[in-house]
């Protein structure tokens, strides 16, 4: 187990046991943290599930797909630490990531 | 090939058609709401299936929820170019668009103009849609017999789209002249020749050339054409492109909601304990707009052509072959949605329906979409007790729009 955070746009934190091995997509809905809307599921085709990487998980979190990329790029507001959740797998080395909600899912 | 020898779809039942023969595309089936059972039969027994000839020539249909997800998300394998509907596009009319274009270019024009409807700048809108919505509803009839379609579909979409363009006010019946010409050919009775359709397209595009002349001189603002003539990906487009990209703004932001706005009216008639959860849970809207907007599916297909031989479903398609992706299909595949042939409100993962398309061309108004859904039956429900559908509905005769003409209603208040 991991524990991760999500912080909403408002401040609201939601720390949560993770299952390793689960998407950080899947653990917030398994969790009903608000605000990852997930809308294809998974399939890393809708950046519905749009989260900002804390500065410093940066690297131990990597960088996106080429898939991943041109979806983040529908989002006019994408930040250098934006990634879409379904497409990161929590391992134990994510034990104590946060990361931050948008005020919006595009 | 002659009129004669084409097997009509609809003089037959799906279950006695060969599989070989059968072809979704035929305008009566869509004409007269007959294409469900095609379409559940191709899921069961042929999901990718191929028609070897039709009015659009020879075409791939993709049926399954799964299987349409496949060729969303690979445009490599799957472009968009050189259209995105089954009709294939007029030779010395060519209209580009970047629905209809692959990365880099697609991505470069949708940046141009994608934040325009961002939610960020929907929040600012909510109280001017709303405002609109309830000056609509409180001119209705109360008592008597319209069409629904015209009074408040159409109306609403249409000022909505006004604003985007920043476009005279005065003039918008324009704008749904247009939208429905652009998709519609002689064949729908819309327009009576493809000279005409194109002549009415062709004033389109000197109206708006006006408008961007305009917006050209002046600094950069927030509205649609503002932004295409400042940005550095479409500032440069030819007059083809130009009104390509505006007729897809038009017909994204008209066409669409439009029909959800229609479909949910009819839906909710269709099935009375629903409309009775609505009327007693009016928190079960924002569910409800994303069921209505399945259930409708208001653009029922996408087409795509393969670039490289693909293995799809256990079937090879070729390279070169069109590939039709049946929205409508995969909204009731029974493989990915639970109980999908009955409307539920609340039902769980609303969101998940492929109504806007997924991967890169994924519906770029779907936010704004379903904020005016949301608003017109939040005050629908402040106000009438139903909106009651008199006789059947009159539907658009094309396999592209799925949607209406006319639904004739009687409001009755509370």
């Amino acid at each position: 187990m991991a524990t991760v955070t999500f912080i909403e746009h408002n401040g609201i934190e939601h720390s949560v046991e993770a299952e390793v091995g689960k998407s950080l997509m899947q653990i917030a809905l398994d969790n009903l943290v608000p605000g990852i809307d997930a809308d294809c599921g998974g399939e890393c085709s809708c950046a519905t599930c749009h989260i900002m990487v804390k500065a410093e998980w940066l690297e131990k979190v990597g960088s996106p797909s080429d898939a991943e990329d041109s979806m983040l790029d529908l989002n006019p507001e994408r930040e250098a630490n934006s990634r879409l959740a379904c497409q990161i797998e929590v391992g134990e080395i994510h034990d104590g990531l946060t990361v931050d909600l948008p005020e919006f899912q595009f | 090939m002659s009129e004669a020898t084409v097997l009509q779809m609809i003089d037959y039942e799906a279950k006695n058609v060969a599989l070989e023969d059968i072809d979704v595309s035929q305008r009566e089936l869509w004409v007269q709401d007959r294409k469900w059972d095609y379409f559940a039969r191709l899921r069961d027994e042929a999901p990718v299936h191929f028609c070897k000839d039709s009015e659009f020539g020879p075409y791939w249909s993709v049926t399954r929820f799964a299987d349409i997800m496949e060729v969303e998300a690979n445009w490599q394998s799957f472009s968009s170019d050189p259209a995105i509907t089954i009709i294939d596009p007029e030779e010395d009319f060519p209209l580009p668009m970047f629905i209809a274009m692959d990365p880099p270019k697609h991505d470069e024009q949708r940046m141009t103009v994608q934040g325009s409807v961002a939610p960020k700048n929907l929040k600012n809108m909510e109280s001017t849609i709303r405002g609109r919505v309830q000056k609509v509803l409180d001119g209705l009839p109360v008592g008597k017999q319209f069409n629904w379609v015209e009074k408040v579909s159409i109306e609403l979409t249409t000022q909505m789209l006004a604003t985007l363009f920043d476009f005279p006010f005065e003039d918008r019946s324009k704008l749904t002249r247009w939208s429905d010409v652009a998709t519609g050919g002689p064949e729908t009775g819309i327009v009576e020749s493809e000279e005409q359709r194109q002549e009415e397209l062709l004033e389109c595009l000197a109206y708006f050339t006006n408008l961007w002349e305009e917006r050209a001189k002046k600094g950069l603002s927030n509205d649609l054409i503002s932004m295409l003539a400042h940005g550095d990906a479409t500032q440069d487009m030819s007059p083809q492109e130009y009104l390509g990209n505006l007729i897809l703004l038009i017909v994204g932001g008209n066409d669409t909601t439009r029909n959800s706005m229609t479909g949910g009216v009819l839906a909710l008639n269709q099935n009375p304990g629903e409309y009775a959860k609505l009327r007693n849970d009016p928190t079960v809207i924002p569910s409800m707009v994303s069921e209505i907007i399945r259930w409708q599916t208001p653009l029922a297909h996408m087409r795509r052509k393969a670039t490289k031989d693909y293995v799809l479903g256990g079937k090879t398609i070729n390279a070169g072959d069109k590939v039709v992706m049946w929205y409508i299909s995969g909204n009731r595949d029974e493989r990915a949605i639970d109980k999908p042939n009955e409307f539920i409100i609340d039902r769980d993962r609303a969101r998940q329906h492929l109504s806007f398309g997924f991967g890169i061309h994924r519906c770029m108004g779907n936010r704004l979409a379903e904020m005016q859904i949301k608003i017109l039956w939040e005050e629908i429900q402040k106000r009438f007790h139903m909106v009651e559908v008199i006789g059947d509905p009159v539907l658009v005769p094309s396999n592209f729009v799925h949607g209406f003409t006319d639904l004739q209603v009687v409001v009755h208040t509370h």
